[in-house]
């Protein structure tokens, strides 16, 4: 499936300040109906984490933590059972689970004697049951399963894909009898970072020739592949003597070095 | 010195004998004895003579080349040419220039040093000597021995000799004011000097140009050949050539510019051009502003210049030059010289006695200069033979070559016409990265995880910097130090320990030779550096461009015939690279690898045949030659850098050390053992013949040296032998077995390099001439080596001599007319051939070595490629041979490893023991079969060898040959893998076993096993089922809906949680998309979504009044989960979650709590055995020691007691509990 710039950028558009909820999911499948639920499930969580790396400070302020904690007790001991902590992390712009946690740290910092430590609070996040406070456990829990771009859940959906996506490169690649290397195997042989796939015969698509893939199973947008650019494929380039596809052909043309699979773009590397 | 020219312009010596008179110390006994009688007494003199002739020719031409390109001259005292110093040094200062050779005060000439001294300005570089036998005096000259006095010597000494020809001026000029006789071939910094030359004369369109247009009938003479005694106004244009009527508004325009050029010249005090006098026989009018026409018939003293060049011909001829491509320079700056500075004395005839004295001016006109040059060109017409096709046809095309020698013209054209030797500047392919090296990269070459690591992340940084280069070196402003420093010394002090050191060298030296091996201008277009676009361009526009780009940049980029040692387009990172360092540990270990890699590639078997005369074997030989072209640049590249490296502590800006400092320095570094072994690979070089591959890497090297290295007994010595070696590349010899011609050529071209480089002393040339004897190289005559094997050809000496390109782009200077290139008619060359036996020098005796030498006997009388064939075989097989036995005979041992290991853990309980005493015990065991290696490997060698060899050899082979070479190759590959087996093996598996051991162990841990034992899809899943990702997204969002906050009319129909957990299950019976992670929350969304069921929370889609979902359907969902629960989770699923506080919390909050599905599915849990009633109670009891509303707890308690109060059998209970569903109100009340 191809998706052009432009309608990206209308996409992008439309996510400006919006909360990660499922209502708002809702809204953009509404107003895209051309569009799977996948991909912009997937450019809305790029979009609302580029948004979130922007804002993360500010939330982070110790006059910020206690206004909101403050906020957070005054509102449950108002109504436990109604949802405050989701409508307060809405009304600041600040995504529910990150809201959760934060008021979850704080809360631990008041009732236990020891800060917590980062693994508790993430096995806490993780199962709110072992949060000592029924009330908190209720509100974290509602946080969690109502945040579409971040959480414990969010997480393990992504990951998920990623490794579905490895899956179905590879069947792809047996069907096409492309024979390869996979990251085990070249792990084995004692690569420091390795591509999902390296292609033991190089191919070419569509005038490029390709060298390994390697599948991102998400929406690759700009930043994003900068991002991947740096901390990856220039890595395999220094090891495995391959050029990579320039950033522009991504978002422009994703379709001639690339293709969008059922949750975002899987990267081809290849030659320019 | 002066005398002995005199006496030689006298006849009275021969020019033979004369030269050999320089060349050899020793009188021989060709010499007639009046001759020698009148040489000996000049004796003391005898090293003085090439030097000064070279600063007399150069001395006579400053009139004549005050304007000219850029000098081809060494300026003495420079200091040391630093690495940033590109570029600077071929346009020296003008005072340096004038005392190129300044006066040498060796002992042996102590006494004769203030005649010498006064003998001249000393000045450019060049040699005369004699070719052997060819001089035009015949022996039966010089019997005026007796009348070249020593006083003759005296009185010219006396009278003339310190500016020859310009004391017998009516008006001798200053010679040592710089303005007014600038060096040769500077440009002065005066506006007045510097405009005319760069003046750019318009094309005339129509001329036509032989080679360029072959259609015009070449026999014809063209016009401009008529010698014009006396030039018309129409004659003026450049080289005399008559121009078409069209070009007359052309030719009045240029006039008037002319003029006005020449009034504003006459303004100009800057003293450099003179106006012309009135007796000023050249036709121009207006000033000696344009280029004269050259005229043969106007030589003044033809046969006292066909003398001078016949003499400073046989010197070129003899290596008694420095440089043999600098006086071809010079004598191309004569031939295209534009005019005559000063002209006063041009018209005056020679008279008689001024023919056999150097009172007068040696040029008088631009027809003596172009005279004089042609000359010395029909004496190297050799040399220009074998330049590049682009110079050969700008030769041939030259019109005052035409005009004075037609002759050597036609030789010139039919060269052109013969010549293949196109020099191409082709684009090397884009730089890359060096690939990750399994074998010595992996984790096992590295001491620690962390080193690994570290490594690991320095190879990004060094990528990431020379990224960084790439894109922004070029940029105006952009500095690397400013920009990398503080990066890349950050990264270098990661490296702490050897180690990563030499592992960071490695990857260094791999990438400095994958992006340089392509020196000049190669890797610097791709990379940015500007490219020579002039030599691109070639000699069409490229006169025009030249000037042009004159008049844009003062200073040219192109670094003359002798430029400086220089790092070109990517070498330049390197060596910022090595400066910004700064890391001493780093420097030392790469110039340990550095020099490791020199030797191994100068001691490379190259290939000693010689070409055949088939087209196929030529094929081969193309390949050879790139090989040696290879082997050849890469030698030279790390050589630079070692050199570079190596001297580095002892290079600076100040200027060398003299006297007493000089002399404890010299202590000091005489005691510093040299970083390679140059000597000795020097020697071993000569005596095997491999000059060729040896000395231009040797070059680079020395190039780099500081100003005391020459002193250094040590390095004496090396120049001492490059000297001897120098002056025995006679080019004119092509003996038998001798070195080939361009070999020599490149040879010679690159040590006159050397000799010109600033930090090699002026005098070390001339003054180590008579010191050759301890360091005779003991040359056989019958050995060959890869001397004699023509492996330079043109391509090869432009690229490691690109000053040599100077010549053309001096040619193309002087073109300004277009000439289209013209598609040459090719004329294929065979390759010169000799006949070479190569064997090894000292045989040894034993039946091994006689066995490879017979090996190597019998491919010497086999193509080359045969051998080839058999090594490359020989390679690959017992490379294969390793990896068979790995795959096999290890892979073996490691599965009997795995068996025995878990033998171990069953007897002896779970840990096993010790893992280091396990694996010492597995491989008391295992290594001794390691033996066995040894033998598969031979079996192996034998079965795969020969078949390899009989498809990679010709059909045609005879099966004599055949069988051979698959025995030798055969023997080839069992030897190599034997001996890497013999040596390896039990590190091999122990390797493997311990790596087997770890695994196993690890296994064994507790984490697998909780997982239990995990089944894939059924053979015939065809893997359709939805993706776990989808699922968890759907499960999640049926979640949120019911945790709320929701919209109304938000809600889940019965029919999709239905369809939700039918999918749920067909993905956890398909395998093959779902890990670990995802089926963890799968299996705690599931629980959460039961107990959502159970308190009756999920928000049912349909009529508004019933909002909650039938008793029967959410039964009914209940026992799907639990199904899946039961039968499809292969991973723990987190049931207690069911009773924790939090979900029963759930209950509470439904008004009226219904507590029989809770109840239900207790008991459904326990009867399908996924919780014990123990696990149960216990959850139930520590619900109870929550907080609670009162009632709440009252009911939990009831609930409790209830399930307590359930007897165990399950079987009955189910039915018990489906009669009481129905009266749900009953179980309570009975509570």
């Amino acid at each position: 499936m191809i998706l052009t710039k432009a309608q990206y950028d209308e996409i992008a558009q439309c996510l400006v300040s919006v909360p990660p909820t499922r209502q708002s999911l809702r809204k953009l499948k509404q107003r895209f109906p051309s569009q799977s639920q996948a991909t912009l499930l997937s450019i809305f969580s790029q979009e609302y984490q580029k948004h979130i790396k922007r804002t993360h400070a500010k939330h982070h302020t110790s006059e910020a933590i206690e206004s909101y904690y403050q906020r957070y007790l005054n509102g449950v001991v108002k109504n436990g059972a109604a949802p405050v902590l989701l409508e307060l992390a809405n009304e600041v712009d600040y995504a529910p689970s990150l809201m959760a946690r934060l008021i979850l740290e704080r809360f631990l910092q008041e009732h236990e004697e020891t800060p917590p430590s980062k693994s508790v609070i993430n096995s806490m996040l993780r199962d709110p049951s072992q949060i000592p406070d029924g009330v908190l456990a209720n509100q974290v829990y509602q946080c969690i399963v109502n945040d579409c771009c971040y959480g414990p859940l969010v997480d393990c959906i992504k990951h998920a894909i990623g490794h579905e996506h490895e899956i179905l490169l590879r069947d792809l690649l047996l069907e096409k009898n492309l024979s390869f290397l996979d990251e085990d195997q070249l792990r084995a042989k004692g690569y420091d970072k390795t591509p999902d796939f390296i292609l033991q015969v190089p191919v070419a698509v569509e005038g490029h020739i390709i060298h390994w893939i390697e599948s991102k199973a998400s929406f690759g947008d700009e930043c994003s592949h900068h991002a991947y650019l740096h901390d990856q494929f220039w890595s395999y380039w220094n090891r495995d003597r391959v050029s990579l596809c320039c950033p522009a052909s991504l978002v422009t043309g994703i379709t001639s070095v690339s293709y969008c699979t059922w949750l975002g773009i899987i990267h081809l590397g290849c030659d320019v | 010195m002066a005398a002995v020219l005199e006496s030689l312009l006298r006849e009275e010596v021969s020019v033979e004998a004369a030269v050999r008179w320089i060349a050899r110390s020793a009188q021989s006994s060709e010499d007639d004895p009046g001759e020698a009688a009148a040489l000996s007494a000049l004796q003391p003199l005898r090293k003085e003579f090439v030097p000064f002739l070279l600063n007399f020719l150069r001395e006579q031409s400053s009139r004549v080349l005050p304007q000219g390109p850029p000098t081809p001259a060494k300026a003495p005292g420079a200091s040391a040419a630093l690495p940033a110093r590109a570029g600077g040094q071929p346009r020296g200062s003008r005072g340096a220039r004038s005392q190129l050779f300044p006066p040498t005060e060796a002992p042996s000439t102590a006494a004769e040093a203030p005649l010498a001294r006064r003998g001249g300005r000393r000045r450019c570089p060049g040699p005369a000597r004699e070719r052997g036998g060819r001089g035009p005096g015949g022996p039966e000259e010089g019997v005026g021995g007796e009348s070249v006095p020593w006083a003759g010597g005296r009185r010219l000494r006396g009278s003339g000799s310190p500016s020859g020809p310009s004391l017998a001026l009516s008006d001798p000029p200053n010679l040592s004011n710089l303005e007014e006789f600038p060096p040769v071939g500077l440009v002065p910094p005066g506006p007045a000097g510097t405009k005319p030359s760069r003046r750019i004369n318009p094309t005339p369109v129509s001329e036509e140009r032989s080679l360029s247009k072959p259609k015009t009938c070449f026999t014809s003479p063209p016009i401009s050949c008529v010698p014009s005694s006396q030039p018309s106004a129409l004659d003026t244009s450049p080289w005399g050539l008559g121009l078409p009527p069209g070009c007359r508004s052309l030719q009045e325009e240029r006039e008037m510019l002319r003029k006005e050029r020449s009034k504003q010249l006459l303004q100009s005090p800057v003293p450099t051009c003179p106006p012309p006098e009135s007796g000023s026989p050249l036709p121009s009018r207006t000033g000696n502003l344009t280029d004269e026409p050259a005229d043969p018939a106007r030589v003044s003293s033809r046969q006292r210049l066909e003398l001078v060049a016949l003499v400073y011909s046989s010197c070129i001829a003899e290596n008694l030059v420095p440089n043999l491509f600098l006086e071809l320079f010079f004598v191309l700056q004569l031939l295209t010289a534009r005019r005559m500075v000063t002209a006063k004395h041009s018209d005056r005839e020679p008279s008689p006695d001024a023919l056999d004295s150097l009172e007068n001016p040696l040029f008088q006109s631009i027809h003596d200069c172009v005279f004089f040059a042609v000359q010395v060109l029909e004496h190297q017409f050799q040399v220009l033979s074998h330049l590049d096709k682009g110079t050969l046809k700008l030769l041939a095309e030259n019109e005052r070559l035409l005009c004075f020698s037609p002759a050597l013209q036609g030789r010139l054209r039919a060269a052109y016409e013969g010549s293949v030797a196109k020099v191409s500047l082709a684009m090397p392919p884009s730089a890359q990265a060096v690939s990750f090296q399994p074998e010595t990269d992996n984790r096992a070459n590295f001491s620690s995880d962390r080193a690994f690591h570290t490594f690991k992340k320095q190879r990004d940084v060094f990528y990431e910097v020379l990224r960084e280069w790439e894109d922004h070196h070029e940029e105006p402003g952009w500095d690397f130090e400013k920009g990398l420093g503080s990066r890349i010394r950050a990264m270098m002090g990661q490296l702490s320990t050897a180690c990563s050191h030499s592992h960071f060298v490695r990857l260094f030296q791999k990438q400095l030779l994958q992006m340089c091996q392509h020196p000049g201008g190669a890797g610097a277009a791709v990379l940015g550096e500007a490219p020579d676009v002039l030599s691109m361009l070639g000699a069409d526009k490229l006169g025009r461009l030249r000037r042009l780009q004159e008049r844009l940049v003062a200073p040219q980029s192109s670094g003359g015939p002798c430029p400086p040692p220089t790092f070109p387009g990517c070498q330049g990172f390197f060596r910022d690279f090595i400066l910004s360092a700064s890391s001493f540990q780093f420097n030392q270990h790469l110039m340990d690898s550095l020099s490791l890699k020199i030797r191994d590639l100068n001691g490379l078997a190259l290939p000693q045949q010689e070409p055949s005369d088939d087209g196929e074997s030529d094929v081969d030989w193309q390949g050879e030659r790139r090989q040696f072209a290879v082997v050849l640049l890469s030698l030279r590249l790390l050589a630079k850098f070692l050199g570079f490296v190596a001297f580095l502590p002892y290079r600076g800006p100040e200027p060398p050390p003299t006297g007493e400092l000089q002399d404890s320095i010299l202590a000091l570094r005489s005691q510093v053992p040299p970083v390679l072994d140059v000597r000795a690979l020097l020697q071993q070089g000569l005596r095997a013949h491999r000059a060729v591959l040896t000395v231009p890497w040797l070059v680079e090297f020395l190039s780099f040296a500081d100003h005391v290295v020459p002193l250094l007994d040590y390095y004496r010595s090396v120049f001492t032998l490059l000297l001897h070696l120098h002056r025995s590349l006679v080019l004119s010899q092509e003996n038998e077995g001798e070195m080939c011609f361009l070999n020599k050529l490149l040879l010679l071209a690159v040590l006159g390099w050397l000799f010109q480089i600033p930090t090699v002393p002026e005098d070390l040339f001339f003054l180590e001439e008579g010191q050759l004897d301890p360091f005779e190289v003991d040359t056989v005559a019958s050995e060959h080596g890869l001397d004699s094997v023509p492996v330079v050809d043109q391509q090869l000496l432009y690229t490691c001599c690109p000053y040599i390109g100077e010549l053309r782009k001096l040619l193309a200077s002087w073109v300004s007319g277009s000439s289209g290139r013209s598609g040459g008619f090719v004329r294929k060359i065979t390759p010169t051939t000799t006949t070479t036996t190569g064997l090894g020098a000292q045989p040894p005796q034993t039946s091994q070595g006689l066995q490879a030498q017979l090996a190597q006997a019998f491919f010497h009388n086999q193509p080359p490629s045969l051998r080839r064939t058999v090594e490359f075989v020989a390679e690959r097989i017992g490379s294969n041979c390793v990896k068979h036995i790995k795959a096999t005979l290890v892979a073996d041992l490691v599965h009997q490893a795995e068996l025995l290991l878990q033998e171990q853990l069953v007897t002896q309980g779970q840990d096993g023991g010790d893992p280091a005493q396990l694996l010492e015990i597995l491989c008391s065991q295992l290594c001794p079969h390691g033996a066995q290696a040894l033998t598969q490997g031979r079996e192996f060698c034998q079965r795969k060898s020969p078949g390899a060899v009989r498809a990679l050899l010709p059909e045609e082979t005879p099966a004599a040959v055949l069988s051979s070479a698959e025995s030798i190759a055969v023997g080839l590959a069992t030897e190599k893998a034997c001996a890497w087996l013999s040596a390896n093996i039990t590190a091999l598996i122990r390797r493997e076993v311990k790596a087997a051991v770890s695994r196993t162990l690890r296994a064994q841990g507790p984490e697998p096993a909780a997982w239990g034992e995990r089944r894939g899809c059924s053979h015939a899943c065809e893997h359709h089922a939805p993706l776990p990702s989808h699922l968890i997204s759907e499960i999640k969002d049926v979640l949120s809906l019911a945790v709320g906050p929701r919209d109304p009319e938000e809600g889940v129909s019965p029919e999709h949680l239905e369809q939700l957990l039918g999918q749920l299950g067909q993905t956890l019976r398909c395998r093959q998309f779902l890990c670990p992670p995802a089926e963890q929350h799968l299996a705690k969304c599931s629980v959460e979504l039961a107990s959502l069921l159970v308190a009756d929370q999920i928000p049912v889609l349909g009529p508004p009044a019933q909002h909650r979902l039938e008793r029967g359907q959410a039964r009914r969902l209940l026992l799907m989960l639990l199904a899946l629960w039961k039968d499809d989770f292969q991973g723990p699923v987190p049931l207690q979650l069911l009773l924790s506080p939090r979900n029963v919390g759930l209950l509470a909050d439904t008004r009226p709590r219904e507590w029989d599905l809770l109840l239900f599915l207790l008991r459904e849990l326990v009867e399908k055995g996924l919780m014990g009633r123990l696990e149960i109670e216990a959850c139930l009891g520590s619900l109870r020691e929550a907080q609670w509303p009162g009632d709440f707890s009252e009911e939990l308690a009831t609930l409790f007691n209830l399930f307590l109060a359930e007897p165990h059998l399950p079987e009955p209970q189910l039915r018990v509990c489906e009669l009481v569903q129905p009266n749900r109100g009953a179980v309570l009340a009975q509570s």
